[in-house]
């Protein structure tokens, strides 16, 4: 499906991380590999460190510290915001919204909307377009979104498929119409006949958490877990990644009648770097423009790896000029959403560590 | 051909070594090979070969024998 949205901008990004680095060689013993193999995958697949979450840090936590830096740098105003977006796969609670929880944490007005959005590696830009038709409406001038995983508290210390690449992370991206007569363009596509590729099989209604489904098991290739854990099939992720990604991005520059030359950077959900590496040799696109540092570095965040990256690759760079973007994230769902815009002149674009 | 079928078993001594590579049997069906495997194998022969195997050629009955290995190399431009 494609989407065109006009007159809308990002103009600030604050990405918040854990203090906590945990280094792949720390943990290689937890795999079934020997530590050559081992050391070897670290330099193909970018297992290097990540950034995760201490115990019971929750998703709004991190989004409580980023909002909180923001306030008392007089970086956002409070009563500015008419909307509150948060996309994670891991909220607080089941009920309620976590958003509502954020904004009765800095007691925001009630004239506003809040709202959750479950989504994983697709959520910034499934998040922006939500933010955008937000903007829409006369009365909303100011959305925040917030995308934020604490997922690793889902991973089992022994899924060699999840574990090594796995990071927490938010990012809190301050959208508002713009001044500027901008055109985005957009697409996005969902598949739920494959849903299952990537899920947590217990801990909803259809199977709640028991002592049962804390039972940690083995799988057919030796990786140990629960059914209270992530279970992402590998292999049927990196064929959807090679096989739907590239069309989609040749469709979206078509669409958006630009040249890959005209993009300054693709900034793509990072799941490992061996998938990016392929995905750039085969769009035909230099590996320099597609970062792959962030899963390398600080770890695969699902949907907060693209502000990530945004603001540890390009920093100041978005601060003091304007780059035309291409994003794309692909995931959970299944689902692949991309969006060509030009991204600059940002009020701020830092990160800071919780 | 031959030296393409050279090249791909030696790499994949040196990656497995636990294994003989010159038996007629199907190395994934029998276990020898595995999804890590094959990101570590795609890497070597990209970089042996000065290629980039197309992500979607990355499917396990790609790498069933050195026969298939060898035109997958050869698909994806090595030897030319």
């Amino acid at each position: 499906m494609n989407l065109t949205f006009k007159n809308k901008e990002i103009t600030g990004i604050l990405t918040v991380l854990p203090s906590k680095e945990v280094r792949f060689e720390d943990e290689m013993e937890n795999y079934p590999f020997s530590v050559e193999t081992s050391l070897k995958l670290k330099t193909i697949m970018g297992f290097e460190k990540r950034r995760i979450v201490e115990d019971g840090v929750c998703a709004s936590d991190l989004c409580i510290f980023g909002l909180s830096y923001l306030f008392d740098n007089k970086l956002l105003n409070k009563e500015d915001i008419d909307a509150l977006i948060l996309v994670t796969q891991t909220p607080d609670y089941i009920v309620p919204p976590t958003s509502n929880v954020i904004q009765g944490r800095f007691g925001l007005k009630e004239d506003m909307i809040c709202m959750d959005i479950n989504q994983g590696c697709t959520g910034f830009v499934l998040g922006l377009m939500q933010a955008f038709l937000l903007l829409d409406q006369e009365s909303i001038h100011k959305v925040v979104l917030m995308n934020a995983d604490v997922l690793s508290r889902k991973v089992s210390r022994k899924d060699r498929n999840s574990n090594p690449l796995i990071g927490d992370g938010a990012s809190i991206t301050i959208v508002e119409r713009s001044e500027i007569n901008n055109m985005i363009y957009a697409n996005i596509k969902m598949d739920g006949k494959r849903a299952f590729a990537i899920h947590i099989p217990a801990g909803g209604a259809r199977k709640p958490s028991c002592p049962e489904t804390a039972i940690v098991e083995m799988d057919d290739i030796g990786n140990m877990r629960s059914q209270d854990n992530l279970v992402m099939k590998g292999d049927e992720v990196f064929m959807f990644a090679q096989k739907d990604v590239p069309p989609m991005i040749v469709s979206l520059l078509d669409f958006s009648n630009q040249t890959k030359d005209m993009v300054d950077y693709f900034m793509f959900h990072q799941p490992n770097k061996f998938m990016l590496n392929k995905l750039a040799d085969k769009l035909g696109i230099p590996r320099d423009k597609m970062p792959s540092n962030v899963v390398e570095n600080l770890g695969n965040s699902s949907g907060v790896s693209i502000p990530i990256s945004m603001t540890y690759n390009l920093g100041n760079r978005l601060i003091n000029e304007r780059l035309n973007l291409c994003l794309a994230g692909f995931g959970a769902g299944l689902n692949w959403a991309s969006m060509i815009l030009e991204v600059g002149n940002l009020n701020f674009n830092g990160m800071i560590f919780f | 051909m031959k030296n393409l079928k050279e090249e791909v078993l030696k790499t994949l001594n040196d990656i497995l070594p636990e294994h003989d590579f010159t038996l007629d049997v199907n190395f994934i069906k029998e276990g020898m090979i595995d999804s890590f495997d094959l990101v570590l194998l795609v890497s070597e022969l990209d970089k042996k070969f000065g290629i980039s195997i197309d992500g979607e050629n990355i499917v396990p009955e790609n790498f069933s024998s050195l026969n298939q290995m060898v035109e997958l190399l050869i698909n994806n431009g090595a030897g030319k």
